[in-house]
């Protein structure tokens, strides 16, 4: 057994040197020249900086200064915003950071890169490498919305203050698309209030009809569907959280198919598996409710006799699996897809939900619609335990 | 008990372990009248999936054998995997259910708000899962030999088989009804036979545990020698052999001198009775006084190695990677506490008996002393004592609870350990997240059954052991600073997980490796956790406040997220995926 444990480890050590070896010898062959490592360099430092931009210059300023400053090279690098300074890297934090705005104040106005000389921009002390700045003006869509100020010693070449400018425009660019960003996360929000607006005529219209016709024969059971249909109504018309937990989606689902039941009477039966270790998982508010309501639609509209719809939701490793499922007419799979990628008419649910789920948990996390004419069809989606930033509230 | 029994006995758990998975599913949730709120976990049951998972053959078996050879120092393996789920309780279960992490890794990114924190606590999580499997396979590898006389590598390779099958069929589904099965099926496994065991014991009069001086054969006993074994005889000893002894074929009276002596694979030797029994080369049991009192171990500095031990094990459970993913399915925070209180008991009750069950195969295994076997007390004790088929209908109770025991442990570790797998180390390799859960299950099989065959055997309680040093060096530390000290930042706690994990690891290798006997080496090295835990808390504390302005952006938030019970209304903050690029005031 000694013998076996020390060959063995023996190879491993072995195996790790020659991998050792092998990425160190084609990390000098692949990665070439001094000028491709140049290269790469700056566009890794340009990849480090992008994420904090994207969330917006004010946002994420202090964090990608370090690395603007690392792409320029210049003793310190400034960000302001116009009206006060956002970032400061480098040397000088002290003496220095409370002028970089009026540094930038001419730049600001009317958007031409600017370099200042030592009498605008030096101090007292001797051994200061804060002496020039360069000022380039980042802009989105046209209007000045701040601007980069590097700081060197000794006056600046007509290269350096290329360089700043193209970093500038780089900057600005990154910041365009966190303006974008922004505004589709504007877009998706008043998309969820349409939704929560969306759910309600023909499902008012339809239950209040089905509950009337109970108050004489059945008023206690009327009151019943009455306050069913507050609770409903009171959920799905919350104001506050983006993310609830399956528990409490299926609990406003469990009233929605009452309510709808209490409509359609034994031609509407629902089987519904649920594993509990999945009940706490946080998903989208809302984001069952479209699918249960469509299923409702297929499996029982357009057809006699009775419809069976089945809600599943399993423990899957890491990840919850749900799917709901009916037995009904089935969609042309054209139209499905129509449907998701919001072309279609009267579908503005399904791709919605879609929507939402792959924005919050990424792409691979969508909805699988599998579905034919006479077929029935089952929608399913997989949604993980744990996503950073997702919390039910 | 017949070889035919006993696979009887391990097939019927494998069987029940997923009908229960399957039927369970179906019995308990098909219904058209559904109501989801009584539908959450109860913190019972929740409790009683925690102890099925939690219990593995080191408890099931290693606690035993280890009070059989060391006596009172032992206690403290029972009392420690236990008093783990008290400091779990006070300082983490709720804050980390209130956290909405599923894993560690998953804890690590949403406090730190860092993918390395997240990548090195995943790494880690594969360590430690790895070591807590390879004494669940070498005990597999035991129990099977035991009790059929198959060869070493049929168990781990059985309970292999029933764990991937399971996991990947989805049989383990309804994996709470699952674990909370297995933890009666234990419990009632251990207790049934401890009864008629005592019992028996009494009508022999009560005979003492504790005689005075070494241990002796009480009666003449035959011992067969299943694994070549090399034992230590201490006085001349005149036996009856046959087979091999020290090299030489031998059939009949042989003497035995003091010193070391080989006995090979299948020899059958008589002891007369009142022989002092010789015992195993690896093993240096304790008698008479120094049995029945702490801190008489024979090995060096045993008051160091004590208090190791108890701290690796206090704060050892808090970072094991199956049991914090059990209380995901707590649906908040008190509940969580609600389980804890109630793991506490159940562990509590269990750890009564393979105390009982080692204190008596003192009297009534001591040949187990000799082949050095001590982990299998249990097994043979119910036989050992119980006569005709209620003795084998022990035996093959016992074997089935131990059976059950590294199912659900090693399918709640392959889940866990796949989970951390095919998510992040693998994940960006294979795009089919089922295809990469496969692959994941696989890798966390196959390490520790290769680790299990190669290795030397170890005691299955010593090696559970380091796996909770590891675990008390490296997660615990970002646990408790994490949810109690704001400052905490992700260089820091990569720099301590790093630091604490590496060097326990080292250890544990250094022990299983080099396994130094003489002077500080050997406690240092074979209980690390008394200088590896505070080493880990200093570094994640110094680089923390070294690197002040890492503190994660969102900390504030997510402080009061862990902190606040989720019936107190306030702003938790909405959802923003460059949140956690954000500074907020």
């Amino acid at each position: 057994m000694d013998t076996a444990l020390a060959v063995a480890i023996g190879l491993l050590i072995v195996a790790a040197g020659a991998a050792l070896l092998t990425w160190f010898v084609r990390s000098r062959l692949v990665l070439g020249t001094t000028e491709d490592q140049a290269t790469y360099r700056v566009l890794h430092i340009s990849s480090l900086a992008t994420p904090p931009l994207r969330a917006g210059l004010e946002a994420g300023a202090e964090r990608a200064a370090r690395h603007l400053r690392d792409l320029l090279g210049t003793p310190a690098l400034a960000l302001t915003d116009g009206t006060s300074v956002l970032a400061w890297d480098g040397t000088g934090n002290d003496a220095h950071a409370q002028h970089a705005v009026s540094h930038a104040q001419s730049v600001v106005r009317d958007g031409s890169t600017v370099v200042l000389g030592p009498s605008s921009v030096a101090c007292t002390d001797p051994e200061c490498a804060v002496r020039h700045a360069i000022t380039a003006a980042l802009t989105t869509e046209d209007h000045v919305v701040g601007a980069l100020t590097a700081y060197t010693g000794n006056r600046p070449s007509a290269r350096l203050v290329r360089a700043v400018e193209e970093v500038a425009r780089f900057v600005s660019g990154q910041l365009e698309l966190a303006e974008l960003d922004r505004s589709r996360a504007k877009l998706a929000e008043a998309e969820i209030r349409a939704l929560r607006a969306q759910i309600s005529p023909h499902f008012i219209y339809n239950s209040l009809g089905a509950i009337a016709s109970y108050v004489r024969t059945d008023p206690e059971h009327a009151r019943e569907l009455l306050l069913e249909f507050a609770d409903f109504t009171r959920y799905s018309f919350r104001r506050h959280g983006e993310f609830t937990t399956l528990a409490e989606e299926l609990r406003s689902i469990e009233r929605y198919l009452t309510l709808e039941q209490a409509r359609f009477g034994g031609r509407l039966q629902v089987t519904l598996r649920v594993s509990p270790e999945v009940l706490p998982v946080a998903v989208p508010f809302l984001c069952l409710q479209p699918l249960v309501e469509n299923a409702v639609r297929h499996g029982l509209e357009g057809r006699q006799g009775t419809g069976r719809i089945t809600i599943v939701a399993e423990d899957a490793g890491n990840e919850a699996s749900i799917s709901i499922e009916d037995d009904g007419v089935g969609m042309e799979p054209e139209r499905v897809l129509e449907n998701l990628l919001g072309e279609g008419g009267d579908h503005v649910g399904l791709g919605n939900v879609d929507e939402r789920l792959r924005s919050v948990f990424g792409d691979q996390h969508g909805l699988v619609v599998e579905t034919a004419p006479g077929a029935g069809t089952r929608i399913s989606l997989r949604v993980p335990k744990y996503a950073p930033g997702v919390h039910a509230t | 008990m017949s070889a035919s029994t006993g696979l009887a006995a391990i097939l019927l758990t494998a069987l029940a372990t997923i009908l229960v998975g399957v039927v369970g599913v179906r019995a308990a949730r098909t219904t058209s009248d559904f109501y989801v709120a009584s539908r959450t976990v109860t913190p019972w049951w929740n409790a009683s999936a925690i102890g099925g998972e939690y219990l593995s053959a080191a408890s099931f078996l290693g606690v035993a054998g280890l009070v059989l050879a060391y006596g009172a120092d032992m206690l403290w393996f029972p009392v420690g995997y236990t008093a783990g789920y008290l400091v779990l309780l006070v300082l983490v279960a709720a804050p980390l259910r209130r956290s909405g992490a599923y894993t560690l890794p998953d804890f690590a990114e949403a406090r730190l708000e860092s993918l390395a924190a997240r990548r090195t606590a995943s790494v880690l999580v594969v360590t430690i899962g790895w070591l807590y499997l390879l004494p669940q396979f070498q005990a597999a590898g035991l129990t099977v030999r035991t009790v059929t006389g198959a060869p070493q590598w049929v168990g781990p390779v059985l309970v292999a088989v029933v764990v991937l099958v399971g996991v990947l069929s989805g049989g383990m589904r309804s994996i709470t009804f699952v674990q909370a099965f297995q933890y009666w099926l234990k419990l009632t496994a251990l207790a049934l036979p401890a009864i008629f065991i005592v019992l028996v014991w009494q009508s022999h009069g009560t005979p003492s545990i504790t005689q005075d001086g070494p241990p002796v054969f009480a009666e003449p006993t035959v011992v067969d020698i299943a694994t070549g074994v090399s034992v230590e005889v201490l006085q001349t000893i005149a036996v009856e052999a046959e087979g091999t002894v020290d090299g030489e074929s031998v059939d009949g009276p042989v003497s035995l001198s003091p010193g070391s002596h080989t006995l090979a694979r299948g020899t059958q030797i008589t002891f007369p009775a009142g022989v002092q029994i010789p015992h195993a080369d690896n093993l240096t049991p304790l008698a008479g006084e120094d049995w029945r009192l702490p801190l008489r171990s024979a090995s060096d500095h045993p008051l160091y190695s004590t208090y190791s031990l108890i701290l690796a094990l206090f704060f050892g459970t808090m970072g094991l990677p199956h049991v914090l993913v059990r209380f995901y399915t707590n649906p908040d925070g008190r509940a969580a506490r609600r389980t804890t209180v109630a793991v506490l008991g159940l562990l509590g009750v269990f750890y009564l008996l393979p105390t009982v069950y080692g204190a008596l195969g003192r009297i009534y295994t001591p040949e187990l002393l000799l082949t050095g076997r001590t982990d299998a007390v249990v097994l043979l004790l119910p036989g050992r004592l119980v006569d005709g088929m209620a003795g084998d209908a022990l035996s093959a109770l016992v074997t089935a609870g131990a059976f059950a025991a590294f199912l659900s442990t090693s399918s709640g570790l392959t889940i866990s350990v796949a989970g951390v797998l095919s998510q992040d180390l693998i994940g960006h390799r294979v795009r089919n997240p089922v295809r990469a859960f496969r692959l994941g299950a696989s890798l966390a099989l196959i390490v520790p059954i290769a680790l299990a065959l190669l290795s030397p055997s170890l005691g299955i309680a010593d090696v559970v052991g380091l796996a909770f040093a590891v675990a008390a060096s490296s997660f615990c530390p970002m646990l408790l600073l994490g949810i109690w000290w704001r400052r905490l930042t992700d260089a820091g706690a990569i720099a301590g997980l790093v630091v604490g994990g590496g060097l326990s690891t080292l250890a544990v290798l250094g022990t299983i490796v080099w396994a130094p006997e003489q002077g500080w080496w050997g406690p240092l090295l074979a209980q690390p956790a008394a200088w590896s835990m505070p080493v880990a808390f200093l570094v994640m504390v110094l680089v923390s406040l070294a690197t002040p302005r890492r503190m994660a952006p969102g900390v504030n938030q997510t402080m009061i997220r862990l902190h606040t019970p989720e019936s107190v209304d306030l702003d938790r903050g909405t959802w923003d995926p460059e949140d956690r690029w954000r500074t907020r005031t």
